[in-house]
C-alpha cells in the first residue's frame, strides 16, 4: 500500500469516528440554523407556506415597541444578575478557601440547588415569595413588625419582579462556586505569603495576586453566565403564569417573546429574525469580552 | 495559608458566614418538604414551624400528600414519570456513547482535518438553543415525530460538544503504549476502544451519563415544544401543569409534587457527590 493510500485510510478512519458528531451537527444545529436564517426573511404563518419579504422583519423590530421592551428587560437582567453572580460565587468560593472544616457540607449545600429542575425552583420561590403565607414574607415580618413593615408581593409587583427573578437565578450559582474554590486552591501559597512579608494587606492581595491569576476562569464564568442570562425562559415564564394579579409584562423576557411568536402568534418568520438577533448578540458579546480580556485576563504559559 | 495566621475573630467570621450561606442555600429545599409534610390549614397559616403541630401526624400528612399528587386524575405523575426515565434512559445510554466514539476519534486518531473540526464542535457550544427551536419542530413535524417523545431522545446519538470536549481529555491523558501494544496484538480501532479505552474511562463516562441525566430530567423548553399532548408530558412539564390546573392548588400538594420532582436528582447528587463536583472543578477551569 503506498503511503499516499495510508493517509487517505487514516483520514477517512479518523471522519467515520467522529460522523456522529457530524451527522448531528449538519442535521440538528447547521441545518436548523440555516433553515431559521432563511425564515427569518420570509412571512411564514407556519400554515402557508413562507413568502419572501426580504428584511420586513428585521425592520419591524425597530419599530417594535415589545421587542425593545424585552430586549431592554433581558439586558437590565444579564447587567444586574452577571456581576452580582460573579462577586456572590467568588466570595463564597473564598470563604471556602480558608481551609474550613466541613467544608464539604458547606460546598455540598451551595451546589445542590443547582439540581432542581428550573420548573421545581420556580415552585419553590412561588412559595418562598408568596405575599400572604411566603417564608420571605414571615421572616419580614418577625423582624420587623413591630415597626409595621409588611413584606411586599414579590412576584406581582411589577418593581420588584426583576428583583424576584435575580434573587432566584442566584440560587444556582453553586456550579460556579465549585469551579472559583478549584481555581483558587491553584494559586500558590508562597506567593501570597510573600506579599504578606512585604506587608500587602488581604484586599491588595487579592487585586494584585488572586484576580489576575484566576482571570482566565472568570472570563469563562462570565461568558457562561452571559450566554445563560440571554437565554434566560423556564423561571420567568413559569412564574408569571403563575401569579394571576401580577403584570406579566414585567417578566416577558427575549426568549419568551420569541416563544410567543413562534409557537403561539403562527410568526416563524418574525420569531426566526429574534432568533439570528439573539445569536448575534451573543457572538458579538462574546467576541467584545474576549478582546476586552486581552489585557485584562493573565494566560498562564 | 495565609489564613491560618488569622486571629480567632477572623475564623468566626467565615464560619457565621458559611453558616449563614448554607442555612440560605438549604432553606428553600427544606421548607419544601416540611409545608409538603403538613395539612392545608397549617400549610398556609403563616407560620415558621417546621413540623405540623402535632409531629405525629407527620406520616400521616405525607401519606395524604403524597398519595392524592401521585393518584391525581388529570395530571398523571405516574405516566410522567415514566416519560422522563425513557428519554432519560434512552438519551443516556445514546449521549455517552456517541460521545465517547466521537471523543476518540479526536482523542487518538491522526487525520487530516482534525483540528478545524474540533475547533468547531467548540463554537457550537455557543449556540443558543433558541436560535434553532423552531425549524427543530417543523423537521420533527415534518418527518412525522411530534406525538411521540422521539424528539427528545433522538439527537442525543448524536453526541454533545461539551461531552465530547470532556471525555477527549480525559483520553488524551490515558498512555499511547496501550494502544501501540494492542494494535500489534492485531487489536482494531474499535477493540482498542472498547477494550481499553472505554473500561480505563469508566469514571468519566459516569460523569458524562450523570450530567446528561440530570439535564434531561431538568430541561424544560424542549418538551415544552416537542410535546403536545398531555399523555407524553415530562416530570417538569408536568409538575408545571398540576400548578396551572386549579390555580388554587393547595401549597402541601403543590410542594409534595415538586419534592417528588426533584428527590431523584437529590438522591442521585447524595450518591454521586464526589465525582460531580470533581468534574465541574476541572472542567470549569480547563475551559
Amino acid at each position: 500500500m503506498s503511503s499516499r493510500t495510508a493517509q487517505l485510510k487514516r483520514d477517512l478512519t479518523g471522519w467515520i469516528w467522529v460522523s456522529p458528531w457530524l451527522f448531528g451537527f449538519l442535521v440538528f444545529l447547521l441545518g436548523p440554523m440555516l433553515v431559521s436564517l432563511y425564515y427569518s426573511f420570509t412571512d411564514y404563518p407556519l400554515l402557508e407556506p413562507p413568502i419572501w419579504t426580504g428584511l420586513a422583519n428585521y425592520r419591524r423590530m425597530l419599530t417594535d415597541d415589545t421587542f425593545r421592551d424585552v430586549l431592554w428587560r433581558t439586558a437590565r437582567f444579564a447587567i444586574l444578575f452577571i456581576p452580582l453572580a460573579t462577586a456572590l460565587s467568588l466570595a463564597i468560593a473564598g470563604l471556602l478557601n480558608e481551609r474550613v472544616k466541613a467544608g464539604g457540607f458547606f460546598q455540598a449545600a451551595v451546589f445542590i440547588p443547582t439540581l432542581v429542575p428550573m420548573a421545581g425552583s420556580a415552585m419553590i420561590w412561588l412559595w418562598m415569595l408568596n405575599g400572604e403565607y411566603g417564608l420571605i414574607n414571615q421572616v419580614i415580618k418577625a423582624v420587623l413588625g413591630w415597626a409595621g413593615v409588611t413584606g411586599p408581593n414579590w412576584l406581582a409587583d411589577s418593581r420588584l419582579a426583576m428583583a424576584s427573578i435575580v434573587m432566584i437565578s442566584l440560587w444556582s450559582i453553586g456550579q460556579m462556586v465549585v469551579v472559583y474554590l478549584a481555581a483558587l486552591k491553584e494559586v500558590p501559597d508562597e506567593m501570597l505569603e510573600a506579599a504578606a512579608l512585604d506587608g500587602m494587606g488581604p484586599i491588595r492581595r487579592f487585586i494584585s495576586i488572586v484576580l489576575p491569576m484566576i482571570s482566565p476562569v472568570i472570563l469563562f464564568n462570565v461568558i457562561t453566565l452571559m450566554i445563560g442570562a440571554l437565554q434566560i425562559f423556564a423561571i420567568p415564564y413559569i412564574i408569571s403564569a403563575a401569579t394571576p394579579g401580577g403584570d406579566p409584562r414585567s417578566m416577558y423576557f427575549y426568549t419568551m417573546y420569541m416563544y410567543d411568536n413562534g409557537f403561539r402568534y403562527g410568526q416563524m418568520g418574525y420569531a426566526s429574525a429574534q432568533a439570528w438577533v439573539q445569536l448575534l448578540i451573543t457572538l458579538g458579546l462574546t467576541a467584545v469580552m474576549f478582546l476586552a480580556s486581552r489585557k485584562l485576563v493573565h494566560y498562564r504559559s | 495559608m495565609v489564613g491560618r495566621r488569622r486571629g480567632g475573630l477572623a475564623r468566626a467570621f467565615v464560619y457565621t458566614t458559611l453558616v449563614l450561606i448554607a442555612f440560605i442555600y438549604l432553606m428553600p429545599l427544606v421548607w419544601m418538604i416540611a409545608t409538603s409534610l403538613k395539612t392545608q390549614t397549617e400549610a398556609s397559616r403563616g407560620t415558621f414551624a417546621l413540623l405540623p403541630d402535632d409531629p405525629s401526624r407527620i406520616f400521616q400528612n405525607a401519606r395524604d400528600n403524597y398519595t392524592a399528587v401521585w393518584n391525581d386524575p388529570v395530571v398523571r405523575f405516574p405516566v410522567y414519570l415514566r416519560n422522563t426515565l425513557i428519554i432519560a434512559g434512552l438519551s443516556v445510554v445514546g449521549m455517552t456513547l456517541s460521545s465517547a466514539i466521537v471523543a476518540y476519534g479526536f482523542a487518538r486518531l491522526e487525520w487530516r482535518g482534525k483540528k478545524a473540526l474540533f475547533a468547531l464542535v467548540l463554537a457550537t457550544m455557543m449556540i443558543p438553543f433558541p436560535v434553532i427551536m423552531g425549524p427543530m419542530f417543523l423537521l420533527f413535524s415534518w418527518i412525522g415525530w411530534i406525538g411521540s417523545l422521539k424528539p427528545l431522545w433522538v439527537p442525543a446519538f448524536f453526541a454533545g460538544a461539551f461531552n465530547v470536549f470532556m471525555l477527549r481529555q480525559f483520553f488524551m491523558g490515558i498512555p499511547k503504549d496501550l494502544d501501540e501494544a494492542a494494535r500489534i496484538d492485531g487489536c482494531s480501532n474499535w477493540g482498542i476502544f472498547w477494550r481499553i479505552i472505554v473500561p480505563l474511562s469508566k469514571p468519566a463516562l459516569a460523569v458524562v451519563a450523570l450530567f446528561h441525566f440530570v439535564f434531561v430530567w431538568n430541561d424544560f423548553l424542549a418538551p415544552l415544544i416537542f410535546l403536545r399532548n398531555q399523555d407524553q408530558f415530562t416530570l417538569a412539564l408536568g409538575l408545571q401543569l398540576y400548578q396551572s390546573k386549579a390555580g388554587q392548588t393547595p401549597w402541601n400538594y403543590l410542594m409534595a409534587a415538586s419534592t417528588l420532582v426533584i428527590a431523584p436528582v437529590l438522591v442521585l447528587f447524595i450518591v454521586a457527590q464526589g465525582a460531580l463536583v470533581k468534574s465541574i472543578a476541572t472542567t470549569g477551569i480547563k475551559g
